[in-house]
């Protein structure tokens, strides 16, 4: 057991994020506990197993089958690009994050995130189309056969993809789960719905295109040898449906998570029925 | 809605995957000529290795063939068709060699210790030619040796008989003399191709 919870390859920048993360956002619970400003449990926990999903998508025996197998490594960016980043958004971290630090550290930290430098590239990567763009571009990127080779044979490139994927998921699903509606600073809901649906067109595309192609198109894994021997094309196939399915899924239940938050909203604003009735 | 209109505008994805790889394209585009094979330098660390040689039972490593050109390929003995069809093409590409076949070296390690005694891969090897070389070791050795090059082996279920299948890594790594790493001959490279890389690494 404790073998497949050993790294296969030890990679201090995901120990070293996974560690702060965790540790800066129970500092941050801690924080809005005693100024009686609590998070719900769910939104702790969400972000707990968020955190946990991209641990273990990276550091324990799933990394070495990801290297070695063509639908693992489907999974594993369905872990890291879709599934952590989107539990760990759900777990307010505008509201958790700013409480680890004490009052004058996060004045400071809040110029920083506010100052033109930091907020207009900010701005321009979340531009909804920008965004949308982004999130299945970068699918779309290291899925090309040729860079794809070259990504699973060499480490660092290796690194670089997932790190990449990993990152550009939490900020297209803070963008989409932030509740935060267009009055208060965040994205309207009906152009989130929008983006769900743009980007889950393509990787449904994406996911045929490579689960029906009756071509051998990621040789790498045969190239480097699989975990087990399995043929090339079942693997091809699962990948691709990993791809296409649980991918196009996440749109949904993203759109159900934006559609709760956009009927809070409304109920909130909408005036008291009692006064209504009695107006 | 201006929103909707840019995203009809980008949406047909073709477009924007056939815009990346023309931008790799263009940017792989160097001075130098192509090689024929897949051109791998500075991907995959250098050779180093330390394993039992079939033909004599002596441990040898990296410097036993230091300036050849060295071809590393994982295989095991009762493959039915990779590694016999694999060492055939490399026997016939550094038959061919103008003057080179004696600067070049085809190290092949066997990942299936279990079956492949020093015997057995001393004759599976031989019967290529004399430039190819068997190489064993216990399986904690070969696996870090595997990880080295980013490749892995497993073993399949035995069938009545004590068979049992091995994945292995279906590439053959092509190192200069210097023992950087340079080339990688898939399965679908012809001898052609790769013999005039190798004409052209000997001539380096």
């Amino acid at each position: 057991m404790l073998e497949y919870l050993a790294p296969y390859e030890f990679y201090p920048e995901v120990v070293a994020f996974c560690a702060l993360a965790a540790l800066a956002y129970t500092r941050g619970l801690r924080g809005r506990r005693e100024a009686g400003l609590p998070v719900a449990v769910a939104s702790a926990v969400a972000f707990y197993v968020g955190l946990a999903i991209t641990y273990a998508a990276m550091h324990t025996y799933i990394d070495y089958l990801a290297q070695y197998m063509f639908w693992v490594h489907r999974a594993q960016h369905l872990g890291l690009h879709h599934l952590a980043p989107f539990l760990m958004a759900l777990g307010r971290p505008h509201e958790v994050l700013p409480y680890a630090l004490s009052p004058g550290p996060r004045a400071r930290a809040g110029r920083v995130l506010a100052h033109p430098a930091v907020r207009w590239p900010y701005r321009i990567v979340q531009q909804p189309a920008i965004a949308s763009f982004l999130f299945v571009g970068i699918i779309f990127f290291w899925m090309m056969p040729e860079l794809h080779f070259d990504a699973m044979l060499s480490q660092d490139l290796y690194r670089v993809m997932n790190a990449s994927v990993f990152l550009e998921g939490l900020l297209f699903w803070w963008l989409i789960v932030d509740p935060r509606g267009r009055l208060d600073g965040g994205l309207g809901f009906g152009t989130r719905i929008l983006m769900l649906w743009a980007v889950m067109v393509p990787q449904i595309a994406l996911g045929a295109y490579v689960g029906l192609s009756n071509a051998e198109l990621y040789d790498v894994y045969s190239v480097c040898g699989r975990a087990w021997p399995i043929s090339p094309m079942t693997d091809q196939r699962l990948g691709g449906l990993i791809t296409w399915i649980p991918a196009a899924m996440m749109s949904v239940i993203g759109a159900l998570v934006v559609f709760r938050l956009w009927l809070r909203e409304s109920v909130r604003d909408a005036p008291p029925p009692a006064a209504a009735v009695e107006g | 809605m201006t929103l909707f209109r840019l995203m009809t505008r980008w949406f047909p994805l073709r477009v924007v995957g056939l815009a990346l790889t023309l931008t790799m394209v263009l940017s792989a585009c160097g001075s130098e000529p192509e090689w024929d094979l897949r051109d791998v330098s500075g991907l995959l660390p250098d050779l180093d290795y330390e394993l039992e040689r079939a033909a004599d039972g002596a441990t040898v490593t990296e410097d036993a063939y230091a300036g050849e050109v060295r071809v590393l390929f994982f295989g095991f003995t009762n493959c039915p068709d990779i590694c016999p069809m694999t060492l055939q093409k490399f026997s016939q590409a550094v038959r061919s060699l103008e003057g080179g076949a004696d600067e070049v070296r085809v190290l092949f390690v066997s990942v299936d210790p279990e079956r492949d005694d020093r015997e057995k891969l001393r004759e599976y090897v031989s019967a290529f030619g004399d430039r190819f070389v068997g190489l064993r070791g216990p399986e904690p050795v070969l696996r870090d040796l595997a990880k080295r090059y980013r490749v892995t082996f497993g073993y399949g279920e035995p069938d009545e008989a004590g068979y049992y299948d091995v994945s292995h890594s279906s590439a053959a790594y092509i190192f200069d003399r210097e023992g950087n790493i340079r080339l990688l001959a898939r399965q679908d490279s012809s001898i052609g191709e790769i013999e005039r890389d190798l004409q052209r690494l000997v001539g380096q």
